[in-house]
């Protein structure tokens, strides 16, 4: 099977109006007529179920939420990045595109990455027109902040809640189109499986959470908007109920699953303090505008910060990176983090964190600026820790926060099973091996207002896919394959909790697929999975029945699936034997400790096919850049 | 850290709910409240009981899932924090806790501490927007908006839609909620051609589902997890009446 990415020809800054104007498309009147069935509710689902609402498409959305308001976009702190250059500081979309590429260490999809670039403005301007409160200078203009692995200041924020604003701006738009009688929204419902028929995806089938009931919904179309899966970490910065159930159900019944192994560790996140803890907070990138990072110059140091002096401090990320400083990639960052920590210079209790200290920043500035800038996230982190920010350095730690890898999409964001679409997270295409801060939001909305809008009539141009009786076999399957999933968990009747099972694989996960990699560790730790899950399998726990609200059985499903994609993302991770991003395969190192590429075996896609209990195959799709000359990373 | 927790267990809307006792053990004081629960939920699935129902997801107070009565109070007795970002290490060793759902006639009781807050997204679907489609807008540098109406804008849109305001108030009136809503939109010029439509099919709406109105009391500010003020329910009443004045009552 060949991967088409369906990129169109010509000159990269024409490709995208020009598909546009390629694209054919659908007679309003005709518009209701099909159905278009959303899954997730976030920046990506929900900008796209109301952008095809106001369409005209008869659109239903699904969320496991009680309201599509509580998508865990919603926790997103600092930014979202655009080419406005409205600071007349050099930015340009050829800039944020090149940022973009650079930042993923050239393994994201060049047109698509291009195309992110170019919508970038537009997404300022349509939040803005929705009432979303970007910070604004006194001069009644949009203010901007830096971000990491880049030059330039091109961050919208809104104080340190941008995701939440951006999401209540998605939110009021689907609202209105509810309101209006143009989408239909099932919340409390989660998907459980796709439903595939004559090869083309054709529907869902979903548990509704207050009450077990299994249903299916068929359309025209499925969107998934998902999220990413980074909570197969267990520990990570990710809420709670985040998995990757859906993703993981349409990879098993045919959509390729593109770079598991690009999984993100967020350099600054609030250490954990102790084994009970459910999840780890983030402490967004901004922070990284004014705050300096460092550890004791010796190991084993045991003075308190402020006692420590200048000249027995190692600002290590400005020693290293002279030019990025503070504002380095994640990826760089949280791997220089715990290089430091390695050789005995970590700071806390555990001795595996590092400062994050505003001490300049609060002589240079005033607190009266910090706050107006950082207040919230003050507040927060001295809730959590029970120390004043503004008097102790922070301290920090790396955490799981994000996955460029996911479904596999071509350039109209549409799964190698045709009419099935992924959007946001949940796809692969366009941050390479490692995203940059500020750009996930920029993604989920750039596909939902003004990506998919257009080319779901690639799909629709061909025809209304035929009518689907609702007694056909495939959906009885699906229904019944859903059932018979939850009664095999609910008679193993073992002894171990599904939390408890899933604390295990995130150890494991975190131990030998986590930061650092090598051939060696990422064997044992596929062996150990395969055992974790063979224990789930023989020793879960279920309490109760499905005929209420019974949090064990969800949390029982998405981890089952948790323990089946995680030897996906070892496995992805052991057969791309290079480093790029935030994939660090220690065999794979520059003298320095800096990632090393393999251009020549590995600049390519690694998109996987299920095949059943034999070992997935995996497939390839040349990454052809043909703008961009491949180079080396640095941000020295 | 020791504590009794008398807990309420609700089986569904229909069926009468009580408060069950339960000790617990071994908390750490830098365990979240929601973390203690976790532990008593881990304990009572062990023991082949049924777990705690109570909404949580984002555990950093952003997504506004988590809704429970603590001793009384709507998230509990820390000002400014959601019962995700409550620690152990304020409360006393040894202390009584009583926890129960938020409580309010809109909001029905799904099982145990879970309720349904739909009513809000009602609310939100009757005029909590402007009306933009996607592609319409122009270049967001063309409006220009002071810091200080920016920021007023800011503060109102901070509400995270969980519904202890409408918990904390003697008459269940989900003022702070409606009026931090249209507050967002009707300070920014782009909010303007709503104005008045806005606040009166939300208020309607709001009355529809059964919340009270304001009369005074502030608990909802006092409970607010954004500490949301008081004066946007002032600024409500003035777009109100300006909206009565100008299309008649």
């Amino acid at each position: 099977m060949s991967l088409d990415s369906k990129v169109p020809s010509g000159p990269l800054e024409l490709k995208w109006q020009k598909h546009k104007d390629n694209i054919k498309p659908i007679n309003p009147a005709n518009k209701r007529k099909y159905k278009v069935l959303v899954v997730g509710t976030g920046l990506a689902g929900g900008s796209a179920a109301a952008s095809l609402g106001e369409l005209g498409f008869d659109v239903e959305v699904f969320t496991y939420h009680d309201s599509a308001r509580r998508a865990h976009s919603v926790a997103a702190q600092g930014g979202i990045n655009a080419a406005k250059n409205y600071q007349n500081d050099g930015d340009s979309v050829w800039r944020l595109f090149m940022d973009t590429i650079k930042g993923g260490d050239y393994r994201a999809r060049e047109a698509n990455t291009y195309r992110l670039a170019e919508l970038s403005g537009n997404i300022i301007d349509q939040a803005t027109a929705q009432g979303v409160p970007f910070a604004r200078e006194y001069g009644g203009y949009l203010d901007n902040r830096s971000f990491g692995g880049a030059l330039v200041s091109r961050t919208f924020y809104a104080r340190g809640q941008t995701g939440q604003q951006l999401l209540l701006g998605v939110y009021s738009g689907l609202s209105r189109q509810v309101g209006a009688g143009h989408v239909k929204m099932h919340p409390r419902q989660e998907m459980l499986d796709l439903i595939v028929i004559d090869g083309i995806a054709r529907g869902i089938v979903t548990r509704d959470l207050t009450n077990g009931k299994i249903e299916s919904f068929i359309g025209d179309t499925v969107i998934l908007a998902t999220g990413g899966y980074a909570n197969v970490f267990f520990l990570s910065t990710l809420a709670l109920h985040c998995n990757a159930t859906a993703i993981w159900r349409a990879y098993k019944k045919g959509a390729f699953f593109a770079n598991p192994c690009f999984t993100q560790i967020h350099p600054t996140c609030i250490p954990q303090h102790g084994e009970y803890q459910s999840k780890l907070t983030l402490m967004s990138e901004s922070l990284r505008n004014d705050g300096r990072v460092w550890v004791p110059k010796n190991p084993g140091e045991t003075r308190p910060p402020d006692k420590i002096p200048e000249e027995d401090r190692d600002y290590f990320l400005e020693r290293l990176y002279p030019s990025y400083g503070n504002l380095s990639p994640r990826d760089i960052a949280s791997r220089a983090a715990k290089r430091m920590c390695d050789e005995g210079r970590g700071v806390g209790k555990s001795r595996q964190a590092v400062y994050l200290d505003f001490s300049d920043a609060l002589n240079r500035l005033g607190k009266k600026v910090i706050d107006d800038r950082y207040g919230n996230l003050f507040e927060m982190y001295e809730r959590i820790v029970d120390e004043n920010p503004y008097k102790v350095p922070m301290m920090i730690y790396p955490a799981p926060h994000y996955t460029m890898g996911g479904l596999w999409v071509d350039y109209n964001l549409m799964s190698n099973i045709p009419g099935l679409f992924v959007l946001g997270e949940a796809n692969f295409s366009d941050h390479g091996a490692n995203r940059l801060g500020a750009s996930a939001l920029m993604q989920g909305l750039a596909d939902g207002y003004f990506i998919i809008p257009y080319t779901i009539n690639t799909y629709f141009s061909n025809g209304k896919p035929p009518a689907v009786p609702l007694d056909h076999p495939e959906i009885k399957k699906a229904e019944s394959d859903v059932k018979e999933r939850i009664n095999k968990l609910i008679s193993i009747n073992g002894k171990e909790t599904p939390t408890a099972l899933h604390r295990k694989l995130g150890k494991v996960m975190w131990n030998y697929v986590g930061m650092g990699r090598n051939e060696q560790g990422l064997k044992f730790a596929i062996n150990q999975i395969q055992e974790i899950r063979d224990e789930f399998w023989h020793n879960l726990k279920i309490v109760g029945n499905d005929s209420y609200v019974n949090p064990v059985i969800e949390k029982a499903l998405r981890v089952a699936d948790f323990m089946e994609l995680a030897e996906l993302v070892a496995l992805d991770a052991l057969e791309r034997d290079e480093s790029c991003g935030a994939h660090f395969r220690e065999e794979h190192q520059t003298p320095e400790g800096e990632a090393l590429r393999d251009d020549e075996h590995f600049a390519h896609v690694a998109a996987w096919e299920y095949n059943g209990d034999n070992k997935p195959i995996r497939h390839k799709e040349e990454l052809i850049y043909e703008f961009v000359q491949l180079a080396t990373r640095s941000y020295k | 850290m020791k504590f009794k927790l008398h807990i309420w267990r609700q089986k569904d809307r229909s069926t009468a709910g009580h408060l069950v006792d339960y000790n617990i053990e071994g908390v750490e004081p830098d365990m979240s409240f929601l973390e203690m629960l976790d532990i008593l939920n881990e304990d009572l699935i062990s023991k082949g009981e049924e777990p705690v129902v109570f909404e949580y997801d984002c555990r950093e107070g952003i997504c506004g899932c988590c809704s429970l009565t603590i001793n009384g109070i709507p998230h509990g007795h820390q000002k400014g924090t959601t019962v995700c970002e409550l620690y152990m290490r304020k409360f006393r060793d040894g202390q009584d806790i009583t926890i129960e759902p938020f409580r309010a006639g809109p909001f029905p009781v799904i099982r145990d501490l879970m309720v349904d807050r739909s009513a809000l997204d009602r609310i939100m679907q009757a005029g909590g927007f402007i009306s933009v489609g996607a592609g319409r807008a122009q270049d967001a540098n063309t409006m220009l908006i002071s810091k200080k109406i920016a920021d007023l804008s800011m503060d109102a849109a901070q509400c995270i839609g969980c519904g202890a305001c409408i918990a904390a108030c003697p008459n269940n009136s989900a003022m702070l909620f409606v009026a931090a809503k249209t507050s967002q939109y009707n300070y920014l010029p782009q909010g303007q051609p709503e104005k008045f439509a806005r606040v009166r099919s939300m208020i309607a709406q709001m009355e529809k589902e059964g919340f009270g109105y304001c009369s005074n009391h502030y608990e909802c500010e006092a409970v607010c997890p954004k500490q949301i003020s008081v004066q946007f329910i002032a600024k409500f009443n003035r777009d109100y009446l300006a909206a009565a004045l100008k299309e008649g009552a």
